[in-house]
């Protein structure tokens, strides 16, 4: 089959559909490809390097669809795109089925297939052909790029010759893909980030990427992400202030605000209100990433920058991916190219659209002259349903005192009922035993309190040498035995001699095997 | 001025034996502490043979050296994975030793008895060394030398046969499973009552015969203890044995009226005892219920597990350990077993010069014997540093990749903490299931020495990696890039 990449006409994209890279490997599957001149040239491709790498490089946009059998692209399909589009013929681009039904009939009417990169199921097997992930990935990166641009100080505290600078405080509300990527780029540039998600079990991956979870005082059956494929829920009036309120405490403190909190299928929640970007700092900035769909902050203007009159600017741009045409078209081609890879089964350059198949199924939203939006629940359930967590309570500092105090009294009471019993079994001892044996006994008592206080301090990793070594002085035995055998008994002398024997293998066993084992401890 | 230079010889050699142990708090003075040890015990050697008391110098330094060198080769050729059977060995001839030096006591002071009623006043002038001293003993403290003579005897009879079982057991000679003789505990418990009541008639005047009945009775409760306790308990079993013979030379120091003696025999009585606690709070457990052998009885039907075992081969698991950033490595007895450590080791160097973190994770009772799981690491040098105990790493889990449990079953059981009918139930565990994905080596789908299903090999981030684990691991090390 040929499969064709046309140039974005929607101004400012910058993105193209097919790199020469990806052109190599959809020609091992058996395609043949073709591109519109100057296609990759805002990406960073020049029709050159797609020659190169065996591409047929066509003139105009008409010549692309006439020749190719699969079209590629960024955007959806402009209405005269569409209908170009030829019977059997099949289109792979973000296609947002639900906000542009007219496109679709469109398409239908043409009897064109229509694959949309966004509509591909959110499943493991679908994720190397998730390019609404990759492109968020990019956003979220390039947000943290673009909030540091407008920012005027470090994100990093440092402290040098000329002063002491103080670290940014950068927050994060929405922990999806976007989100995670820019508490990534946040935390390795050195700021103290805060991430917030309503979903509560992102709270690990939040926290795994470096960023400190902001938790909500707030108790009520939240909604399991895995329930809604892994994307947020709009949550109750209650929990909504109870988030707000948090983040009006925030507001003073925090430098840069990155927004990505985004709802499917409705406009993007309004989280940053007009009263939060009047308390921050002059000179603070907000990235709103949900700008497109109207932007969580109340004084986002999609597509363009605006400075508040305290100062604070508010980055509302809606093209982050093409901001980074070079990165975004990589892997977008990527993404693309294992959609047609599993659309080429057989690797043959035959196209098989399995519609049996749950992820080619769920991306595609026309065939054969019929729309087949929105497609049917997937057959395997995408994320395993988390188990409900207990919540650990956090003592307060009252109870944590009292538990101290409490322990405290009881280890003491421990100690003198010890101490008590034990000095009375002496002294019962004194009382009866012959003043020889009691002088013994002391060393004895003392020698067992030494070894109490000796071993508890020895390291579990050593308890293997301990014993070893324990050993080897436990056969201080043959000191008994080297007194006897000076006896004139034979019987005694014998017996002396097996024992004096017996320790001489454990004395030089036991300590040279320890010494064995000490030797092979090492440092890394 | 001769009994003056050994006893300061004495107090020299067990400040020297009390450094020796509390230099083991650490890797890098452990390693200096031993000397300590050496050094202390040539000294007490020394000084008894110069001091009063000695005689055969030339017998008792031929036997040393004899002792010695039997000693030195099989410290030199014992495998680090047959540590627990040697130190199980090991206490069986100081036992026996105790019982020795114990019955010379009591040949000594029947002889002098024998001269004393005789009224042979030269005889007893001539009388030199120890039976100079123990002819000097008033009536009482004959009676307490009897007490003790009879109690060095009793602890070391109990110490040898107990040794040589459990060494035994650890080696594989005697099956490993907990038996017990028709009448169970009922026949130590006479046995015992029947060692006391002979104490009484001893202590009364019955001549030696009572010490050589008791002497039976005590081989048999040491050998009956022994065989009741099995497989896992073994690390009790040992460090309690260990703590024995310390109390037994501590007897017999008090017979013999030597402070080198009780101070040396505490110290490694109280050693013993304090890593008997340790391994029994590991197991949740009293000292009681494991010296009485088999798990406490359940309170009700164990929770049912459901799901399946789902196996892995090992081209998913070196995938899987290829895509991890953190790893943690639980290995137990049957990395042991199967002789693994070293392949364990060259797969954690190949994952570390990766770049990955790899850590291990040490349950206090894996193994046969305290420690035993960090001594075959450090042999297959794994760098100690790495190798961390079950109360540093339990919590890092979650933040896990990867988990790979090797040859290890019970302390990795999530029945545990989640069902409180299990028989192991509120034993602390490895958390490994916590992590992101568990791999399990084990060689089929049997239960652990507990005789419990393992919940965890039924999860769902876990996978069965069946096989010998040392097999399992060469297979998996070429596939690691």
């Amino acid at each position: 089959m040929k499969i064709g990449a046309l140039k974005e006409i929607f101004e400012g994209e910058n993105r193209v559909a097919m790199t020469p890279d990806s052109a190599l490997q959809l020609q091992k599957l058996g395609h043949v490809c073709c591109i519109e001149a100057g296609a990759g040239l805002k990406a960073g491709f020049s029709d050159a390097t797609y020659e190169a790498a065996g591409v047929e490089v066509l003139k105009t946009a008409a010549a692309v669809v006439k020749a190719a059998d699969v079209l590629v692209k960024v955007r959806g399909p402009e209405v005269k795109e569409a209908k170009a589009l030829r019977e059997g013929q099949t289109l792979i681009s973000f296609f947002w089925p639900a906000q542009n039904a007219e496109l679709l009939e469109i398409v239908k009417e043409r009897g064109a297939t229509a694959v949309a990169m966004d509509m591909v199921p959110r499943i493991s097997r679908a994720q190397k052909m998730d390019a609404l992930s990759s492109m968020a990935n990019i956003a979220g990166y390039r947000a943290v790029i673009e909030a540091g641009n407008n920012f005027g100080r470090f994100f990093t505290g440092q402290v040098t010759a000329a002063g002491k600078v103080p670290p940014a405080k950068v927050l994060i509300v929405g922990a999806g893909v976007a989100g995670l990527a820019a508490i990534g780029t946040s935390t390795s540039l050195g700021a103290i980030t805060l991430a917030f998600d309503v979903r509560p079990e992102v709270a690990e991956q939040i926290e795994s990427m470096g960023a400190e979870f902001v938790y909500l005082d707030f108790s009520e059956a939240q909604t399991d992400g895995a329930a809604t494929g892994g994307y947020a829920a709009p949550s109750s009036p209650e929990f909504r202030e109870a988030q707000l309120k948090k983040f009006r405490e925030l507001a003073p403190s925090v430098d840069i605000v990155i927004t990505t909190a985004l709802i499917p299928g409705r406009p993007a929640p309004k989280l940053w209100t007009e009263d939060m970007v009047r308390m921050m700092k002059p000179g603070s900035v907000i990235v709103d990433l949900a700008a497109e769909r109207g932007g969580n902050c109340d004084l986002t203007i999609p597509d363009e920058k605006r400075i508040t009159e305290n100062g604070v600017t508010i980055v509302g741009y809606t093209d982050f991916p093409s901001r980074m045409a070079a990165q975004a078209s990589t892997l977008y081609s990527t993404n693309i190219r294992h959609m047609l890879t599993d659309l080429t089964p057989k690797k043959d350059g035959v196209i098989v659209h399995n519609m049996e198949d749950d992820v080619i199924r769920g991306a595609t939203v026309a065939h054969q002259g019929a729309i087949t939006f929105p497609p049917p629940p997937p057959k395997i359930a995408a994320i395993a349903a988390q188990k409900p967590k207990e919540k650990v309570k956090e003592p307060t500092p009252e109870e944590r005192r009292a538990a101290e105090t409490a322990a405290f009294k009881a280890e003491t009471r421990n100690q003198v009922t010890m101490l008590a019993v034990g000095g009375a079994l002496i002294l019962l001892a004194g009382l009866f035993a012959p003043a020889s044996f009691m002088s013994h006994f002391i060393v004895f008592v003392l020698a067992c309190f030494v070894g109490f206080q000796v071993i508890w301090n020895v390291s579990h990793s050593l308890h293997t040498p301990l014993m070893a070594v324990t050993n080897a002085i436990s056969s201080i035995i043959i000191l008994g035995a080297l007194m006897q055998i000076g006896s004139g008994n034979w019987l005694v002398v014998i017996l002396g001699a097996l024992s004096v024997f017996m320790a001489g293998i454990n004395i030089f066993g036991g300590f040279m095997v320890t010494r064995r084992m000490l030797a092979m401890f090492q440092k890394s | 001025m001769e009994y003056g230079f050994t006893t300061a010889a004495y107090v020299v050699a067990a400040v020297l034996f009390i450094l020796s142990l509390g230099g083991l708090s650490g890797q890098e003075s452990a390693k200096r502490a031993v000397w300590y040890g050496i050094a202390g015990m040539a000294l007490a050697i020394l000084a008894t043979l110069y001091g009063p008391g000695a005689g055969n110098w030339l017998i008792s330094l031929a036997m040393i050296a004899a002792g010695g060198a039997i000693g030195w080769v099989v410290a030199k050729r014992v495998q680090m994975t047959e540590m627990p059977q040697l130190v199980a060995a090991m206490h069986s001839l100081v036992g026996l030793a105790a019982v020795f030096i114990g019955y010379n006591t009591e040949i000594e002071m029947a002889g002098i008895a024998a001269l004393q009623a005789a009224g042979d006043a030269d005889a007893l002038e001539a009388l030199s060394g120890f039976a100079h001293k123990i002819a000097a003993k008033s009536a009482s403290e004959i009676a307490v030398l009897k007490v003790e003579t009879f109690l060095g005897v009793f602890i070391g009879a109990v110490t040898f046969t107990g040794s040589v079982i459990a060494y035994g057991k650890l080696a594989g000679k005697v099956d490993g499973k907990a038996k017990k003789l028709p009448g169970g505990h009922v026949l130590n418990a006479s046995a015992a009552l029947i060692s006391l009541v002979l104490l009484v008639m001893y202590f009364n005047g019955a001549g030696t015969w009572a010490l050589v009945v008791m002497t039976l009775a005590a081989f048999f409760i040491g050998y009956h203890l022994i065989m009741g306790i099995g497989g896992a308990d073994m690390p009790v079993v040992v460090s309690m044995l260990n703590s024995y013979s310390g109390w037994a030379a501590a007897a017999i120091g008090f017979s013999l009226s030597n402070d080198l003696l009780i101070v040396v025999g505490a110290l490694v009585g109280s050693s013993g005892a304090i890593l008997s606690y340790i391994m029994c709070k590991a197991m949740n457990r009293s000292f009681i219920s494991v010296i009485l052998g088999g798990f406490g009885g359940t309170t009700g039907p164990a929770m049912e597990v459901t799901g399946e075992q789902i196996a892995i081969d090992t081209e998913g698991v070196a995938a899987a350990l290829n895509d991890a950033e953190s790893i943690i490595i639980i290995p137990g007895y049957g990395m042991a077993v199967a002789q693994a450590q070293q392949s364990v080791s060259e797969l954690t160097r190949k994952l570390r010069a990766k770049g990955k973190e790899v850590r291990f994770a040490i349950h206090p009772v894996a193994g046969r014997l305290p420690g035993h799981m960090n001594v075959l690491l450090a042999e297959a040098k794994v760098p100690y540093d790495i190798v961390m105990e079950m109360d540093e790493i339990n919590e890092d889990f979650p933040s896990t990749d990867v988990a790979i449990v090797i040859g290890s079953n019970d302390i990795v059981n999530p029945a545990a903490q989640e069902d409180p009918n299990s028989p192991i139930a509120g034993m602390p565990v490895l958390e490994c299931w916590k992590a992101k994905q568990v791999f399990v080596s084990k060689r089929g789908q049997g239960t652990g020495y507990s005789g419990i299903e393992n919940p965890l090999f039924y999860k769902d981030n876990t996978r069965m990696f069946y096989g010998d684990a040392k097999k399992s691991l060469d297979a998996l090390l070429p596939m690691i890039d």
